[in-house]
């Protein structure tokens, strides 16, 4: 039997095969999938920020920012053998869900939270295997540690295997 | 005692809020109701200080689908204004105002999307200008910017516009429902932390 995991916001979790990591309802927030597929082990993390340069070092809060969130979840898969040379990434998310916001915290607040990721990432030296970003809807991420696969789910606008 | 953090409001600053709430969403039920010629209930309003994941639970769960129009506030009171429709209020809003007979919401168009966008503008400054004389305070209202998805993604916005402040969100949170119908729809009025200590301080608090 495999159980599913859910994901909040700002919040990650790591599985081995054959659970089921998943987040719900990603908006402007991205939700950055690592795979090592020798072990088979599933990381998932959901970030609603680019940069925690700003913010005071609470590590309650390390989870928000794709520029900490994603070095802890290398590491918490690490502790299940994964090792990040063997990691691959899938992202998915970054959405604007209001084309006027011109407020300076939400202007593009999706696409810069993915760049963040990709800059994160590229630091990590994990490649990006796919990538479902922007755009203007919600997203519901599934991911499956017993093949590394990426589902994703929106309302009306169909569902999508990565 | 000025508030600095939402931890700092007390049971006489929730009575206001929820005070607030009664006479803002009071305002836009009548407006509403003059608009669709029906008689509109309303709740008690409902003031949380609720974490992102708890909010979106109380509107349905983090997938459950929401019309939603977001206003920004600026000058004296400064924040987000949010109505959520659920569909069916939608549908049912659509269909009176237009005079139409739409049978899909999915076949909603421009001309349908503009006039909940009217609604909501009209809902939102009777909202605000009952606070602005209440409070003697100065209110304006952005024009709307309407998103049809998952309430989890629509709240994810103001989530993370307050992300830098706290990891809670102020809601005063109205219920409206139309006579004969169970869908409903609701109002966030999510205030900034500066500006509610304004509106305490007006309203004679916190002095």
């Amino acid at each position: 039997m495999s159980r599913v995991v859910t994901v909040g916001i700002s919040d990650q979790n790591v599985v081995k095969a054959p659970d089921v990591l998943v987040t719900y309802a990603l908006g402007s927030c991205v939700g950055i999938c690592l795979y090592d597929a020798s072990l088979k082990v599933a990381g998932l993390s959901h970030i609603m920020l680019p940069s925690s340069v700003q913010m005071s070092a609470d590590s309650s809060q390390a989870f928000k920012f794709a520029d900490t969130a994603i070095e802890i979840l290398v590491h918490q898969m690490g502790k299940l053998g994964a090792h990040p040379f063997r990691m691959k990434a899938k992202i998915a998310g970054g959405a604007q869900m209001f084309s006027g916001i011109n407020n300076s915290s939400l202007a593009n607040i999706g696409q810069r939270n993915v760049v963040a990721v990709k800059k994160e990432l590229l630091r990590l030296r994990i490649p990006i295997i796919a990538e479902d970003t922007g755009k203007d809807y919600g997203r519901t991420l599934y991911f499956n540690a017993d093949d590394g696969t990426m589902r994703i789910k929106s309302v009306n606008r169909g569902e999508w295997v990565w | 005692m000025a508030l600095h953090d939402l931890t700092d409001l007390n049971d006489m600053h929730l009575d206001v809020l929820r005070e607030i709430g009664n006479i803002g969403s009071g305002n836009a039920a009548s407006a509403l109701s003059t608009m669709l010629a029906k008689p509109i209930n309303i709740a008690v309003p409902k003031i949380n200080v609720l974490d992102y994941n708890t909010a979106v639970d109380s509107l349905g769960g983090p997938e459950n689908l929401l019309v939603s129009l977001l206003f920004t506030m600026t000058d004296d009171v400064k924040g987000m204004m949010i109505f959520l429709l659920q569909k069916d209020f939608a549908h049912m809003l659509i269909n009176t105002l237009l005079g139409s007979d739409l049978k899909s919401f999915n076949d909603i168009g421009e001309i349908e999307l503009s006039a909940l966008k009217e609604v909501g503008n009209i809902m939102a400054a009777s909202y605000v200008n009952a606070i602005s004389t209440l409070a003697d305070l100065r209110m304006n209202i952005s024009v709307p910017d309407i998103c049809i998805d998952m309430a989890g993604a629509i709240l994810s916005v103001p989530a993370i516009h307050y992300a830098n402040i706290s990891d809670k969100i102020i809601f005063i949170n109205d219920e409206f429902s139309a006579e004969g119908q169970n869908a409903s729809s609701q109002v966030l009025m999510i205030p900034d932390m500066e500006s509610l200590d304004k509106i305490m301080k007006n309203l004679g608090l916190d002095q």
